[in-house]
């Protein structure tokens, strides 16, 4: 198969639907697995730190969902090139499922972070360079939702967030960079994770683990997701047909 | 245009359409409300891009279901800018249209049919030999009705062609085409 | 095109002046508001003036966006622009340079009143016009982005707010920081090098997605 053809093919929902069956299964156990061994190793076995105690443990939760937040609105700024540029009938449902996924994860870093600065910092919140950006993030992600409830269209809401996806992605770095600017120069006493002791590897090991498994969850959902908009968008044509026929025999 | 499909909203409006038309053609396309015929326009056009099939469209001049006229302006100013690209004058061109006692009011107190009149005239403004015309006879009044008609007719006569979607026929020698689903 | 789509806008611009004044209206109100919220204590009202003319400015600035494609939506003239403008994003760019006139450059020109009605001191309102001059043309670009998405849309204002404030973010934490700073004695060269370049960098890829967004916008209707 050359390149282009796996191109073309990968923009054809149909041949998405027929491969990544047994994809959406090996990830959704890998994620499990992953999530488990982590989560079991991170708050039972690894060692509390000697500064923070057991609070620190959240950290198993807090780090893989502010990557995951990171990442998925990347994805969905490649996503966006690939709409705009090339009519990727694929890139239009990652765009419309990955959303939500993205918004929550979103949020589940700024609450679990909010939890861990409690004890730690002693307060729920304080506007630091990370948790600024994140915020924003969240409103990024916000704009994304309204705007595709906004527009009637399907097609042209898909384009239009593609658009903003692909303008918010160029505007981040500067967004992150004001921030910490900002956050630096007028907040000199924030604390901050980078200057906390390195970790050792009983502690970080598990939180890698946590992260894959993070990763593994997204791809999982991600998938399922596709796969149902797959159905529900080509529910007339002949290949859903004959699906539908095959399932329903025993 | 060959093999032209179209789905809008989950629907489809056109399918396998196929159209050709070469120097001094004019075509109707008749069809009943939503059947996508300002849909068609729009592909030909270039205002449209959701669509399978192959397009291949000259320059174009293309009156939309609105006139494309700026309220705040006067009808001269509005055409001003398509002076620009090259042939015609806007003092002519309004002239044709039988507004050269209008020109400097702001074309929002113009009526409806004088507006559209002011959309007519952009037509004669650039030489653009492909004219997509999405029911032009929209308010117009009879005499408004004859001078589209005359201003198709000498078009196609110089070797322009003219695509036009409409209920009422024009009058003017013109192939008819349907749309179906 | 630049030119031709400029001259137009700007008549166009002559002949609705209302609409054009109203954000700026806006904008003295809202600071009075402030001024009269804070009376008590004008002396801390100082301190808090650089951020409040600054969001200020941001907000009166998408008042006046929010019209910046309308009418042209709605009459039809944005179409006749996407067909025959070469390119499009010489005449949307003019567009834009408008509406920057009647905001970015008209809020400049009447910061020191605002400035005067929240009692910055005087010292710093050079600072403070340098910064709106430089930092306005980025938001009315990236602005422009989000106008041409939402036109047309229902409930365009509010969803124009929520698209383009998490963008803006950037131009108000440098223009308000290099007027604190100055305020406190210290340069603020870096704060005027970041919102020239962010107004550079808008300069080059706004108007492209700007036309984009149009596009997608006309197709709907």
């Amino acid at each position: 198969m050359t390149l282009k053809e796996f191109w073309h093919r990968l923009g054809s929902p149909k041949w998405f639907y027929q491969m990544s069956g047994p994809w959406q299964r090996a990830f959704a156990i890998l994620a499990v697995l992953l999530i488990v061994v982590g989560m079991a190793w991170g708050l039972a076995f690894a060692p509390p730190d000697y500064q923070q105690g057991n609070s620190f443990r959240i950290i198993y939760v807090h780090v893989p969902a502010a990557i995951l937040a990171q990442s998925v609105y990347v994805a969905l700024g490649a996503a966006g090139v690939l709409l705009l540029v090339w009519r990727m009938k694929m890139a239009q449902l990652v765009l419309e499922n990955l959303v939500g996924f993205g918004a929550w994860m979103t949020a589940l870093a700024l609450f679990s972070g909010a939890v861990w600065g409690k004890p730690t910092w002693g307060t729920w919140w304080v506007f630091d360079g990370r948790t600024t950006s994140t915020l924003v993030l969240l409103f990024l992600y916000f704009g994304l939702y309204a705007l595709r409830r906004a527009i009637p269209a399907r097609e042209a809401a898909g384009r239009a967030c593609a658009l903003l996806a692909v303008v918010g992605v160029i505007n981040i770095p500067v967004i992150k960079y004001s921030v910490e600017w900002w956050t630096t120069l007028h907040q000199g006493a924030t604390f901050k994770l980078t200057e906390a002791p390195a970790m050792p590897a009983s502690m970080w090991a598990p939180l890698l683990v946590n992260v894959l498994g993070a990763y593994c969850l997204f791809a999982a959902n991600l998938i399922a997701k596709l796969r149902t908009a797959i159905l529900r968008q080509e529910q007339g044509t002949a290949w859903v047909r004959e699906w539908a026929g095959r399932e329903a025999r025993p | 245009m060959t093999g032209l499909a179209c789905t809008r909203g989950g629907r489809r409006l056109f399918g396998g359409f196929d159209l050709t038309l070469g120097a001094g053609g004019c075509a109707e396309v008749h069809g009943a409300n939503g059947s996508g015929k300002s849909t068609l326009l729009r592909i030909a056009a270039g205002l449209f891009s959701d669509y399978s099939g192959e397009v291949e469209a000259a320059p174009c001049h293309y009156l939309g279901h609105r006139n494309g006229v700026s309220a705040l302006l006067s009808p001269l100013e509005n055409l001003r800018p398509y002076e620009r690209l090259g042939t015609g004058s806007a003092w002519e061109a309004l002239a044709r249209v039988g507004l050269q006692d209008e020109w400097e009011n702001p074309s929002g107190q113009l009526s409806q049919g004088q507006q559209r009149r002011v959309g007519l005239a952009r037509l004669l403004l650039g030489d653009k030999p492909l004219w997509l015309l999405d029911e032009p006879l929209t308010a117009l009044d009879t005499d408004g009705r004859r001078l589209v008609r005359e201003l198709v007719e000498s078009h196609c006569g110089g070797g322009g062609v003219v695509l036009c979607a409409t209920h009422q026929t024009l009058g003017c020698s013109a192939t008819e085409v349907h749309l179906e689903p | 095109m630049f030119a031709v789509q400029f001259r137009r806008d700007w008549l166009s611009l002559r002949r609705a002046k209302d609409e054009a004044i109203n954000p700026l209206v806006f904008l003295f109100l809202a600071a009075t508001l402030f001024a009269i919220a804070f009376g008590g204590e004008p002396r801390r009202l100082a301190g808090l003036a650089p951020a409040i003319i600054w969001v200020l400015v941001l907000l009166a600035n998408l008042l006046s966006l929010e019209a910046l494609f309308r009418r042209d939506f709605e009459d039809g003239t944005l179409e006749q622009l996407l067909l025959l403008a070469e390119p499009p994003f010489a005449a949307v760019l003019g567009k834009v340079a408008v509406q920057w006139c009647m905001s970015g450059v008209a809020m400049t020109v009447l910061a020191p009143v605002v400035a005067l009605l929240l009692n910055l001191p005087l010292a710093v309102l050079p600072a403070l016009m340098l910064g709106l001059l430089l930092g306005t043309p980025a938001l009315s670009l990236i602005g422009a982005v989000g106008a041409a998405l939402t036109v047309g849309l229902r409930g365009g204002g509010v969803l124009l707010a929520l698209l383009l404030l998490p963008l803006y973010l950037p131009v108000l934490v440098f223009g308000v920081s290099a007027t604190l700073d100055t305020m406190a004695g210290v340069g603020a060269a870096a704060q005027f090098y970041w919102l020239a370049a962010i107004s550079a960098m808008a300069l080059t890829l706004a108007p492209f997605a700007t036309t984009a967004a149009l596009r997608i916008s006309v197709e709907q209707s």
